[in-house]
């Protein structure tokens, strides 16, 4: 197969640029154990992988989106459909639900706009808006268990 | 109204962290994986197109042979009367 032509090296560029961030969403999300202590987080690794080739797929056919939005919205899409299947780890969002952990990393961590969001999701805005209060709340260092406790 | 901005800045930084290492040879095996689902997902578009164009021929052949929209005739004569 032949690898050097223009599209794939310039989906390349984009995978040097965007793997370590995107990687770090999909390890937020799977709540898997701390990469810096040295694991592996296959599970969020395989949804990257799934994620990047969908992106490829169609790499030529979607010039005007952004791929970086694209292959977050496969991730989140990847990882709403397999959640139920894989337990909690010990990653820093462990406690929260998959609902939650996807509304505060796409809203908090990425920035992303709560209708896009909500869109993205399936939910509505309001739902989004419940679902990150509550998941903000509850990761509060502090007064995180008072909050939790009262919901 | 600055309250969850604060509590939501608070719980960015603790989002944030350093990036995890990326396996090496991510782009290619993804490329390599994209490239089959397309190329599967084009065979099962001609495969729907062919069946397609498949069942449409039949059935022009059979129409044509068959005629269907003319009305058979019919077996049953009207009711002889008045003789």
């Amino acid at each position: 197969m032949d690898h050097r032509a223009g599209p794939y090296a310039e989906f390349e560029a984009f995978v040097a640029g965007a793997a370590g961030r995107l990687l770090h969403v999909a390890v937020l999300l799977t709540a898997e154990a701390d990469p810096a202590s040295g694991a592996e987080c296959p599970v969020a690794r395989r949804l990257l992988a799934g994620a990047l080739a969908r992106t490829y797929a169609h790499w030529g056919r979607v010039r005007g989106d952004d791929p970086y939005d694209d292959t977050r919205r496969e991730l989140c899409v990847a990882y709403a459909r397999t959640a139920r299947r894989h337990p909690a780890g010990t990653g820093i969002l462990a406690r929260l639900s998959p609902p939650e952990r996807l509304v505060l990393v796409l809203r908090v961590y990425e920035g992303v706009a709560e209708e896009v969001a909500a869109a993205q999701l399936g939910l509505t805005p309001e739902r989004v808006r419940v679902l990150c209060n509550r998941a903000v709340s509850a990761m509060r260092p502090a007064s995180g268990r008072g909050a939790e406790g009262a919901a | 109204m600055s309250m969850p901005d604060r509590k939501e800045i608070q719980v960015r930084e603790l989002l944030e962290g350093p990036h995890p290492v990326v396996p090496a040879g991510l782009a290619a095996s993804a490329a390599e994986r994209g490239d089959r689902l397309l190329r599967r997902r084009r065979a099962a578009g001609r495969f729907g197109w062919t069946v397609l164009f498949a069942a449409v021929a039949v059935f022009a052949v059979w129409a044509l042979l068959t005629h269907p929209w003319t009305v058979p005739p019919s077996g049953v004569s009207p009711p002889l009367e008045g003789w």
